[in-house]
């Protein structure tokens, strides 16, 4: 099983890449939700 | 929300196929061996790039012919999920390349085009975050993308038209190029699963875009009103 390791790197860096930039997408998307909410609220208490 | 679950559960599995296929049911390629089930990710990454940068030069289009805001929404997205299946392909390529070619890397045409390519896409994302006005941002960043668009093909011809230390096409390379039929249908597979991600993600990135400008005109709204605050107390009082 010559150059398995970079076999498995690649195939890690496919799924890695992927699942991060999901990750970051679905921390920013809920981070505008919460920032969404607020300003909701404060244009009910005007 | 059920179809977007839905979509996720179809990724995984279809990931955790295509994972299975490339390690076990692929044949083994007689001169690079093991090595050689990089490229079931490798081109899938690139297929993916490529319809990614297909959707953002439509939507770069289709923005300037209807000033539609949800056709830039499309554009960044796709622009971003495009640059994150060539930083894809711009790591495993030199994986692949290092044991068989003995280099990480070299400047020839497929390579540089390609390099090209990703800072291309990455000076559009840099260039809707270097300008304040919306409509000023969408238009010019659209033109951008349109010019950028120009380099994928030219990325697809490159070893086609000059000699690369990068392999010939082994898929519509003319005579004397194919596949295994195994390895063609391991590969569709792996392509379906790297798409599909693709897909899903865009999706997810064109949420948040959609989210963000909500909150841009919220943000709007509240300020007016901030400054109209003073103006009916005066009234008021």
């Amino acid at each position: 099983m010559k150059n398995f390791e970079n076999l498995f790197a690649a195939w890690m860096v496919v799924w890695a890449v992927f699942f991060v930039y999901e990750i970051s997408i679905a921390r920013r998307i809920a981070r505008l939700r919460e920032d969404i909410e607020r300003l909701k609220q404060q244009l009910r208490e005007e | 929300m059920t179809g977007r679950i839905a979509s996720r559960i179809a990724a995984a599995a279809l990931i955790f196929f295509a994972g299975y296929a490339a390690l076990f049911i692929a044949p083994d390629e007689k001169t690079m061996h093991v090595i050689q089930r990089i490229f079931y990710f490798h081109v899938p990454s690139w297929i993916a790039m490529f319809c990614a940068f297909t959707v953002v030069f439509v939507a770069n289009v289709a923005y300037l012919a209807t000033r539609n805001a949800k056709w830039d929404w499309l554009g960044v997205a796709g622009a971003e999920t495009g640059v994150v299946c060539c930083t894809i392909g711009l790591i495993t390529g030199p994986l692949w390349a290092k044991p068989v070619w003995g280099i990480w890397w070299t400047w020839d045409a497929r390579l540089t085009t390609t390099f090209i390519l990703w800072l291309l896409y990455i000076c559009y994302l840099l260039l809707r975050g270097l300008i304040d006005d919306p409509e000023k941002k969408s238009t010019l960043s659209a033109v951008f993308g349109i010019f950028a668009f120009l380099d994928v093909p030219l990325v697809y011809v490159s070893n086609r038209l000059w000699r690369t230390q990068h392999p010939q096409p082994v898929i519509l390379g003319g005579s004397g190029s194919g596949l295994d039929p195994t390895m063609s249908k391991v590969l569709l597979v792996c392509t379906l699963a790297v798409v599909g991600v693709m897909i899903v993600v865009l999706m997810d990135r064109y949420r948040l875009e959609r989210l963000r400008h909500e909150f841009e005109e919220l943000q709007i709204e509240v300020e007016s009103r901030i400054a109209e605050a003073p103006a009916i107390a005066r009234e008021r009082g």
